[in-house]
């Protein structure tokens, strides 16, 4: 039949499409990004606006973002995921608010989540453009895949654990932190290893929260300047700024890649635990 | 599971246990709501003295001279969004179907991890990569380049995944029935795709496409890059413009006292926007959250 091998072909082709625009990108950016890459790159401050010297200082300032943001949602998403999958202490009516305000959450556009960072943290909290205003902003936007994730995780730890933890007389505490978290915990890393990822990629919300400042750190009430505003400003700001801007994404791209890889690897042997 | 049994009390901890957890729920669901009440308090000063119409029926953007019209902006944020989506739905929707139902197992694996690979680049690349290779593409030389065609290719690119990863799960969602079904009266693989599984996943589809809206509304960054930022009426493919979230990002370094509070007016249309695309995803069976489906940058 011709019209059905003309739309598996037309599918294969866009298909192939796909992939191919998905390597040129990749490629261009390993080509571009090599140009520049060295021990020094990885290690110096920015000098000259970031047209010489490395990123050192700001792969220092966005471990400290991320870290930041990691510390005070993982907590919280961790507690809320534990609420909404052993439902039985909260009211359906409260879940089902909880997981719907999340989901708006998770939709909000990240130059908003900027807006609001700028306004509640650094001005309202008086804690100025500095990484803990860019930490606790980016902890707003990463919680709804943290809590997402992480709940579906305890909900895969069969319930004959639960019931077992249960006729052992143990309290809902013991069963939380000696039967489910243990279960749950390569879900809970999935969820970490992508909210670190989420928290990495972001631009928009750290511009005016972080701020720009390529100096090393020096504590958390310092602004610091992510890798992502780094690339932003190198490219649009800094005429001859490019180079650099690419080797600083392909830095960036790695550090995700491997975050992916980490990721595969703990859902791998989640899937594979879940089964025996 | 029932209830304890008359005349136990529960642990002191488990009590602590049940506060802390609750808490932390709250905590998490009042999250919108401060967002939302700090973006509507810096927007109230603008929003107090002319009323949302008023930044919404001028077309001048002279934010200096008190001239604060949003129309070219949003009327940019509209043109780009569709450019997108006519560059970014048959694609995905094409690269779903194609997982689903026609690739071999293992190519489909390969290309799915390959399209979450993309799902997974940060926006600040897109926009880096458009600015050095596709603008300079789209211009050929005698033009800049920047400006609606390449933000809505850079775009495309950013909401691609979202829309194959939705197509692929409503497509695997159709019962097997439904295609065995099909089979037996003789429809070949391409007649049962067309006729049977895309029908019955239309609803699921759906649903990806106005997630993705959503997020190509709200995308900042990449557009940013390429899009030339000139505050203009969307005129031609190769002519710049800014977007409404271009526009945020560009102003608020500098922007004091009714300037910043009008970019604030900015922010609160599209988080409206934004949730209603959410809700409206919901409404079309469940909106699939991808973990990579969500808006960045």
């Amino acid at each position: 039949m011709r019209s059905e091998r003309l739309f598996a072909s037309v599918l294969w082709f866009v298909s192939m499409g796909v992939c191919a625009l998905l390597l040129w990108i990749v490629v261009d950016l390993a080509w571009r990004g090599m140009g520049d890459l060295s021990l020094e790159f990885l290690t110096e401050a920015p000098r000259d606006a970031g047209r010489a010297g490395g990123i050192g200082s700001l792969l220092v300032s966005t471990a400290w973002i991320v870290g930041t943001a990691i510390a005070v949602a993982l907590p919280i998403g961790f507690f809320s995921a534990v609420l909404l999958a052993e439902g039985a202490t909260a009211s359906a009516r409260f879940a089902r608010l909880v997981r719907g305000s999340l989901d708006i959450l998770s939709a909000v556009p990240s130059i908003v989540f900027g807006l609001f960072g700028n306004a509640f943290f650094c001005i309202t909290l008086g804690l100025g453009y500095s990484i803990l205003s860019g930490g606790l902003t980016l902890a707003c936007m990463i919680l709804p895949i943290l809590i997402r994730t992480i709940e579906e995780s305890l909900r895969a730890v069969p319930d004959e654990q639960r019931q077992a933890a249960s006729a052992l007389g143990l309290s809902r505490t013991t069963t939380l932190l000696r039967v489910l978290l243990p279960a749950a915990a390569p879900g809970v890393a999935v969820g970490l290893v992508l909210g670190i990822g989420r928290a990495l990629s972001e631009t928009a919300a750290l511009i005016f929260t972080s701020g720009y400042v390529t100096r090393f750190p020096g504590d958390l009430l310092d602004s610091g300047r992510a890798l992502s505003v780094h690339i932003y400003d190198l490219a649009m700001n800094i005429p001859g700024g490019n180079g650099r801007a690419y080797s600083t994404a392909l830095v960036l791209v790695s550090l995700l890649f491997v975050m992916n890889a980490l990721v595969r690897l703990a859902a791998a042997r989640f899937s594979r635990r879940l089964a025996a | 599971m029932s209830g304890p049994p008359p005349g136990y009390t529960r642990p002191v901890r488990d009590r602590v246990l049940g506060i802390v957890l609750k808490s932390s729920a709250a905590l998490a669901a009042s999250l919108v709501l401060l967002v939302l009440a700090f973006v509507l308090g810096e927007a109230q000063g603008a929003l107090s003295q002319h009323g949302l119409a008023a930044f919404f029926s001028g077309a001048d953007w002279y934010p200096t001279q008190g001239e604060f019209g949003l129309l070219p902006m949003a009327a940019a944020t509209l043109a780009t969004t569709t450019g997108a989506l006519l560059l970014a739905a048959p694609l995905g929707i094409g690269a779903g179907l194609f997982n689903a139902l026609v690739a071999p197992r293992p190519v489909a694996r390969f290309h799915r991890a390959l399209v979450e690979v993309l799902a997974g680049i940060p926006s600040v690349v897109f926009g880096l990569w458009g600015l050095v290779v596709l603008v300079p593409l789209i211009g050929g030389g005698d033009h800049s380049g920047q400006g609606l065609l390449a933000a809505s290719v850079v775009l495309a690119l950013m909401i691609l995944p979202t829309i194959a990863l939705t197509t692929e799960a409503a497509l695997e969602r159709v019962p097997a029935e439904l295609l065995h079904g099909a089979a037996a009266l003789g429809l070949g693989p391409v007649a049962r795709a067309r006729r049977v599984a895309l029908p019955a996943a239309r609803r699921g589809v759906i649903a990806g496409l106005v997630l993705a809206t959503g997020r190509a509304i709200g995308e900042t960054m990449a557009v940013l890059m390429v899009a030339g930022n000139v505050v203009a009426w969307p005129a031609g493919l190769r002519e710049p413009l800014r977007t409404l979230t271009g526009n945020i990002a560009l102003e608020m370094g500098y922007a004091t006292a009714e300037h910043r509070s009008v970019l604030f007016v900015a922010g609160l249309v599209l988080m409206l926007a934004v949730a209603l695309f959410v809700v409206l995803a919901g409404l079309f069976g469940g909106a699939p959250e991808l973990s990579s489906g969500s808006p960045r940058a």
